[in-house]
């Protein structure tokens, strides 16, 4: 059965994503989610320059204090104030994984659209790899591939989650591609000589942008995940860097007695992944309507 | 409970308004309806997209969706107020009183159950033990002419075809000898043949059970085969209701009036007794429509019309019309010429597009499948080529090896007298503009994310070779030929109705001057009254440039109206190819002779319904010998089953592939359709 | 045959990458002689494949044992806790996912969708020490490390793996219960579940015969394939609680660049994961009428 017209059909779009910002800005979810995001953003930009103490250099004589007046999350076995070192630990993480994340949706939507666009051959091989890959858990794939390229500079770091990541974006998007593939307007495309690339990048991508999205605002969230994990059993970014992963590797052993210097990179951590899943699930109950 | 009598109504609806909450806000979609379904009766409630007809099925069963809501009227069912009932009340109501059956059957059974247990189902809930509901099941099966109910409760549902899905929902429905049937939209979907079975099959049980029947359908043919009375809806208001013969006949709602013009019938043709048009645009579900909701597109209308609302005045013996104008309503004004001057085709010319022995074999995991098997036609400039065959017919095939989306195994296709390379990768610039397509899906026919001037212009640019502001202008020039307006152009598909995308698929095969247009079911997913805008366009565009088409439709009223020749495919072989009338009016073929048949028209009367027994054949294991021989109900002898007749000129410009001569032919069906003993087990 | 197929591309990634690393170290490179990794790739994994089918998966770079006698302890004590895990998390994820699903939209269903769902997203190493911090530290109530003795009762080797389980399974739960859900919310929207309510069923067989029925189906599939990724995945949580399972042994072959165990090992990992989604899939098609009978059509 046909749609029905509406006259007024564009301004009826318009209205919808006006009604839509305002439902959005009216959740809960996202709100707390943005703060949350925004805050963290915002101590990795200023960095030391609102700490109360320098994170990396500043060491006090007040050894492994427990949080009081002075020292608010308190020190560490250096010294170290345990709050400024929280505050300013968001930069690596917010630095690495979303470049990481980028370089993954890249790379994996390219695959993800060949595969999906020309099946045959190519899709056959690509995919049989790509599974080959996946079979792997992440964190032993990334080791392996750590192992193997020697290094571990962040750059590493962010090279070996982006390599990781792409398969997982490539399966997605093939998944999209494949299904809008089928569609009629390829085909009458294909049918008055378009050529393959302009088919999958103009035609086909920008049918398969919301899927893509969603999968990137997921992705980030593992990434971080991902680089955190790494870090932690020393595969990634090193100290002196005030990251909370590395946070959780220097002070890991003595836990027992310095709860404070777990306790809290830890719950930081978990705020900014929480908080991205909030705001990534506001958009998905707001669009879904 | 109240007293239930031979007299109480079936079903009595009184007022009843429907609304659904859409992003906040209420939105009328039935708008105090109310009409009576006496017992043992069938109601037909006819409408188009928007009009609301399955939402007062949904209300009358209780199975609004969640943003539904019933702000006042009543729902009466064999004397039981339905909107009164909850719980254990309705779940009563369901069991016993009130059954439904509606499209897609395939979905409305569950795939992770046996058949036999979802039937037996309907009956342990009646309180029935369990081997006592399976042997119910068995008989229930039986009932709606399952053979071999046994084996059928054993399997799933993905097991059976649509025809057989669809007798098991209403074995389900019936069991019970519910007070009320409701079947929505029942056939749509389904094939010619299987749909006519099914429709037989109902018809039956109604007499046999005096079951009371609400039919809503957008097809008035079904309607006026079914229904004794009919109700017409538009925006969720009954506008016109009565017998059926009267409505059909005698109609006195210009939405009637104009809706009766837009349907191909017998004896209309593109250029004799074209189809009409209603003006404007159906209104959007739960729109806000001051006065008579037709007021907007009644050439009738004034300002009375556009302010008040009528009320439903008789207008003869149990006929009403919601309408100030009703005695005016027959004069309504056309909007298309009833005759237009079409250029006659040159025959002896040479043909536009040769096709010659085309075949396609498809392999399919171990076997071939034989979609297509040597069919060889021509196809003239300026005409039309009607293609009609079921499913499995080969007639999708044919058209895409014709462009060249699939490869055909053997055989070839010229066009102006050039071979055709048989993939499109293969061929030139020149040939792809020359052929095109319209999709028969406008949702998926253009590319959401662009907008209209964009596909154009492209389309224009790789087609035509034009660029820049020339382009421009031809597009501009192009979106008037379609009747598309210059706003219509910066929108996207997603804000444009059905209709309109349609047109904007037009336009877009037009972009290049194309000399063919496959029309793959262009309108079979639209509304009547956009159907007729479509088809007059196409016949438009048709007289202007010349341009032929081969015209795939599963309706053959709509076939017959724009043809000038048919094809009649079945199993992939070209079956009867001749002039759109004498295919019609025979002499023809059995198959063609059984499917015209089956076909439910408006004018009704005149064809006796012609069985065919069992299904279609499969592609992958084509019977031998004529493949039509398992069910010809007019098979001679043992040479249908043996030989493969030949595609033979039985006259002129008819070609014909049976081994019964024409002369015979036309004696046998002059006579009448078949005894029904004709037909062989298969 | 495609497991062992794709098995056929495990070792020639890590392969490529053993010879990446010593083409930098020429220091080297009188011992990789000595344990001839200084021949071409091929050579090297033929002589590999010839040894595994014969059960000799090669030896260990640094402790010169078999790697088996390493792979193959470690390789139990990860499956112990998988299952240990699965257990945890299945009945609850499943649950939550069918409640929430019931209720779409409604305050239960956001509560568990949300909750579930940044729980799941937060590293395991995050509610791992957090819950060593809060169970083993603050209360005392269960050990810090996971590993026990060799001989360990059943009961003591369950209060040892409980903390890194719950870890596992908190990040599970959210997964799990999300497809449940997207399985529940489909059913129930579905043709056949109108069906079945307008033939007077009450809800409950409804919802029983009916939506779960076909909602579970592909949740259990994809739940199956879950626990490959555990027995692998574990290399964080190994880590953090000293476990010696096949996740911290990987870790530690590449620290310390013991290429024959690091190789060994994540090939095994990777016949897991295929073995059981092979398994997973035979269960879906054995489930799935459609795929079951599609033999006659």
């Amino acid at each position: 059965m046909s749609s029905v017209a509406a006259p007024t059909a564009r301004s009826e779009a318009r209205t919808a994503r006006r009604e839509r910002t305002r439902l959005l800005l009216r959740s809960p979810s996202f709100i707390i989610g943005a703060a949350v995001i925004l805050f963290w953003v915002a101590t990795a930009l200023l960095g030391s320059r609102i700490t109360p103490y320098d994170p990396v250099f500043d060491q006090t004589p007040d050894l492994s204090q427990a949080p009081s007046g002075d020292h608010w999350f308190g020190t560490d076995r250096l010294g170290r104030d345990v709050f400024s070192r929280v505050l300013a630990g968001s930069r690596d993480i917010l630095i690495v994984a979303p470049l990481a994340t980028l370089l993954a949706m890249i790379f994996g939507t390219t695959l993800g659209l060949i595969t999906g666009y020309f099946r045959g051959v190519a899709d056959d091989t690509i995919s049989r790899i790509i599974d080959a890959v996946l079979a792997i858990p992440l964190i032993v794939m990334a080791v392996t591939v750590v192992a193997a390229l020697g290094s571990r500079s962040t750059w590493a770091v962010t090279v070996v989650i982006a390599i990781v990541f792409a398969p997982i974006v490539a399966r997605t998007v093939r998944a999209a591609v494949l299904g809008e593939a089928q569609l009629d307007y390829v085909e009458a495309a294909r049918l008055r000589g378009e050529r393959a690339p302009y088919v999958m990048f103009s035609e086909v991508l920008p049918n398969v942008m919301p899927p893509i999205l969603v999968e990137a605002t997921i992705r980030l969230g593992y990434a971080i995940f991902a680089v955190a994990s790494l870090t932690f059993i020393g595969f990634g970014l090193q100290p002196p860097s005030a990251d909370w992963a590395v946070q959780l590797t220097d002070n890991y052993n003595f836990m027992a007695e310095q709860w404070w210097t777990v306790a809290f990179p830890a719950l930081a951590i978990a705020s900014l992944v929480v908080a991205l899943n909030l705001v990534s699930d506001s958009f998905q109950q707001v669009f879904e309507r | 409970m109240s007293t239930v009598d031979a007299t109480t109504p079936a079903l009595e609806l009184r007022d009843l308004e429907v609304a659904y909450k859409v992003r906040g806000r209420d939105r009328p979609v039935l708008r105090g309806v109310s009409f009576t379904v006496g017992r043992g009766e069938s109601y037909g409630l006819v409408g188009e997209s928007g009009c609301g007809k399955s939402t007062a099925a949904l209300a009358i069963v209780r199975y609004l969706p969640r943003n539904g809501s019933i702000p006042s009227g009543s729902v009466t069912v064999a004397g039981q107020d339905a909107l009164a009932l909850s719980g254990a009340e309705l779940r009563e109501f369901h069991a016993r009183t009130v059954s439904m059956v509606y499209q897609n059957p395939g979905s409305a059974l569950n795939p992770s159950l046996r058949i036999g247990s979802q039937v037996a189902e309907a009956f342990t809930v009646l309180g029935v033990g369990k081997s006592e509901a399976e042997d119910r099941a068995r008989d229930a099966l039986a009932r709606v002419q399952i053979a071999d109910p046994g084996s059928v409760m054993t399997r799933y549902s993905h097991q059976l075809s649509g025809g057989m899905q669809q007798r098991v929902v209403i074995a389900m429905a019936l069991s019970k000898d519910p007070s009320l049937l409701i079947l929505d939209e029942p056939t749509t979907g389904l094939d010619a043949t299987v749909e006519a079975e099914v429709l037989d099959l109902v018809a039956q049980l109604q007499v046999e059970l005096n079951t009371s029947v609400l039919f809503i359908s957008h097809n008035l043919g079904v309607i006026s085969k079914m229904c004794a009375r009919v109700g017409i809806l538009y925006a969720g208001r009954l506008v016109e209701e009565g017998p059926v013969e009267t409505v059909l006949r005698d109609p006195r709602h210009p939405y009637t009036v104009g809706l009766l013009r837009c349907v191909p019938r017998g004896g209309l043709r593109k250029d004799h007794g074209r189809l009409d048009t209603i003006p404007g645009f159906l209104p959007s579900l739960g729109a806000d429509l001051p006065g008579c909701v037709f007021a907007d597109r009644c050439a009738l209308a004034d300002d009375r019309c556009q302010v008040e609302e009528p009320s439903l005045e008789s207008v003869g013996v149990g006929h009403e019309s919601r309408c100030w104008h009703h005695d005016r309503a027959q004069e309504l004004p056309r909007v298309e010429a009833e005759n237009v001057d079409l250029p006659p085709i040159d025959r002896a010319a040479e043909p536009l597009v040769r096709i010659d022995g085309l075949t396609k074999v498809f392999k399919q995991r171990g076997h071939d499948v034989n979609a297509l098997t040597e069919v060889t036609a021509a196809i003239w400039p300026g005409e039309t080529l009607g293609l009609v065959g079921e499913s499995g017919s080969g007639k999708t095939t044919l058209a895409r090896t014709l462009l060249g989306i699939v490869a055909a195994t053997s055989g070839t296709a010229a066009l102006d007298g050039r071979q055709l390379p048989p993939t499109y990768q293969k061929r030139s610039q020149e040939d792809l503009r020359s052929l095109q397509i319209v999709f028969q899906n406008p949702d998926s026919a253009l590319n959401r994310r662009h907008s209209v001037q964009r596909i154009l212009l492209r389309t224009m640019k790789k087609l035509a070779g034009v660029g820049g502001d020339d382009a421009r202008k031809r597009v501009l020039d192009l979106a008037s030929s379609v009747k598309l307006t210059e706003r219509t152009l910066t929108q996207k598909p997603a804000q444009l109705s059905g209709g309109l995308k349609q047109r904007v698929a037009i336009a877009r095969a037009f972009a290049g001057d194309p000399k063919l247009v496959v029309c793959d079911e262009p309108t079979s997913a639209l509304d009547v009254s956009v159907q007729a805008a479509i088809l007059n366009l196409l016949v438009e565009l048709q007289a202007e440039q010349q341009v032929s088409y081969l015209f795939i439709s599963h309706d053959l009223g709509v076939v017959r109206y724009i043809s000038d020749r048919i094809a009649v495919l079945y199993l992939g072989r070209l079956m009867e190819l001749g002039p759109a009338d004498v295919v019609f009016d025979g002499p023809h073929h059995p198959y063609t002779e059984a499917l015209l048949s089956a076909v439910p028209t408006i004018d009704g009367g005149g064809r006796h319904r012609i069985k065919l027994e069992g299904d279609i054949p499969s592609a992958a294991n084509p019977p031998s010998g004529c493949v039509f021989h398992t069910r010809c109900p007019r098979r001679i002898g043992a040479i249908c089953d043996e030989t493969e007749p030949p595609l033979v000129q039985v006259e002129e410009n008819h070609l014909m592939r049976c081994h019964i001569p024409l002369e015979e032919l036309r004696t046998m069906q002059a006579a009448g359709p078949p005894p029904v003993s004709a037909a062989p087990a298969s | 045959m495609i497991v062992f197929a794709l098995g056929q591309l495990l070792p020639g990634n890590v392969g490529r990458a053993v010879l990446g690393n010593f083409a930098t170290e020429e220091a080297v490179a009188a011992y990789n002689h000595a344990h001839g990794t200084d021949r071409s790739v091929v050579v090297q994994y033929v002589d590999w494949l010839r040894g595994a089918v014969q059960g000799d998966l090669g030896t260990s770079f640094v402790s010169d044992t078999p790697v088996w006698d390493q792979l193959g302890p470690a390789l139990v004590n990860s499956l112990k806790l998988a299952l240990f895990a699965f257990v945890l998390v299945v009945p609850f994820g499943i649950l939550g996912g069918v409640f929430a699903g019931l209720r779409v939209g409604r305050p239960t269903d956001r509560a568990i969708t949300v909750v579930g769902l940044s729980l799941a997203v937060v590293p395991e190493l995050v509610t791992g020490l957090l819950f060593i911090l809060i169970f083993s530290i603050w209360l005392g109530w269960l050990p810090v490390t996971a590993q026990t003795d060799p001989g360990a009762g059943i009961f003591t080797q369950v209060e040892y793996l409980a903390l890194p389980a719950m870890a596992l399974a908190i990040v599970l739960f959210g997964y799990i219960m999300r497809i449940t859900r997207a399985g529940v919310v489909e059913a129930l929207d579905a043709d056949y579940t109108r069906t079945a309510y307008l033939k007077g069923l009450p809800h409950k067989t409804v919802i029983r015969r009916h939506v779960l029925r076909n909602a579970l189906m592909p949740t259990i599939a994809v739940i199956a394939t879950q626990v490959g990724y555990l027995v692998g995945g574990l290399v964080v949580i190994e880590y953090l609680f000293n476990y010696r399972g096949i996740g911290a042994l990987v870790l530690n072959a590449a620290v310390q660049k013991d290429f024959s165990l690091l190789t060994a090992g994540v090939i095994v990992v990777g016949i897991v994961y295929l073995l059981v989604t092979l398994v997973a899939d035979i269960l879906f098609g054995l489930l799935n009428p459609r795929i079951r009978y599609q033999v006659g059509e």
